[in-house]
């Protein structure tokens, strides 16, 4: 999925949030404004409806860049695939 | 270092009997099986789908296999963790660990699970009477995780 286009990030949801979202995953193109996973995430919360109730802060769901967990402040770049996580429950 | 994500069953014996490899320096071996419960939060439950993050999840559990191996002296670890569909009593993850001497195995091997249940990108849903449900990640397995942090 990474890198499929220049222009584009790939976002994965997964689990709980897929089926919340109803997509389990999406191509979008950066806003200029959003250049790190926590703005990301608040871009995504401000579409409204189950982004934002599943997004809202304090709910727990980690973002992952590239297939690694991120910070806050995880830079977030076009070709990057970027995943929601909720809390996870293997094992 | 083993790392192995598959809908197959595996088989308990033949994975720690490759594990020692008969290396004569491996005086212990502990090893973790995790099955599917028949009840969860006071519900029955059917059946369990495990699903995950492809890519992810492999570089996930390998990393924490390299903490592990960097924190204990150990020299091999196994783990194999089952995706898909099962049912009550089915086989879900297998955690093997050999060391010279049963301490380092015992921890290495009871540190990778805490941090499997808390880090690895893993997802049960239960098939109940009443429905369908995401299961619920537990405090107690962040605190579990957390202990090692010291």
């Amino acid at each position: 999925m990474r890198g499929d286009s220049a222009d584009t990030l790939t976002l994965v949801y997964l689990a709980r949030l897929r089926d919340a979202f109803g997509a389990s995953s999406e191509r979008i193109v950066l806003p200029p404004d959003v250049t790190t996973a926590a703005e990301l995430r608040a871009w995504l919360a401000s579409r409204g409806g189950a982004f934002a109730a599943e997004l809202a802060p304090g709910r727990m769901v980690r973002v992952a860049v590239n297939h690694d967990i991120a910070q806050p402040d995880t830079p977030v770049r076009p070709g990057d695939e970027v995943a929601l996580l909720p809390p996870v429950t293997g094992g | 270092m083993t790392v192995r994500v598959q809908t197959e069953d595996f088989d308990v014996a033949r994975e720690l009997a490759e594990l020692r490899g008969r290396d004569p320096r491996v005086g212990a071996v502990a090893a973790f099986i995790g099955t599917v419960r028949d009840i969860n939060d006071d519900a029955t439950v059917n059946k369990l789908t495990l699903e995950h993050y492809p890519g992810m999840t492999e570089k996930a559990l390998a990393g924490i296999v390299a903490d592990a191996k960097a924190r204990w002296d150990i020299f091999e670890a196994l783990v194999i963790h089952r995706v898909g569909e099962l049912a009550p009593a089915d086989q879900i993850v297998l955690v093997g660990v050999t060391s010279a001497h049963r301490g380092e195995a015992f921890a290495a091997c009871e540190f990778i699970m805490d941090y499997l249940k808390t880090r690895a990108p893993f997802w049960k849903k239960e098939q109940t009477p009443e429905g369908a449900r995401w299961v619920e990640a537990r405090a107690g397995d962040d605190e579990a995780a957390a202990r090692w942090k010291k």
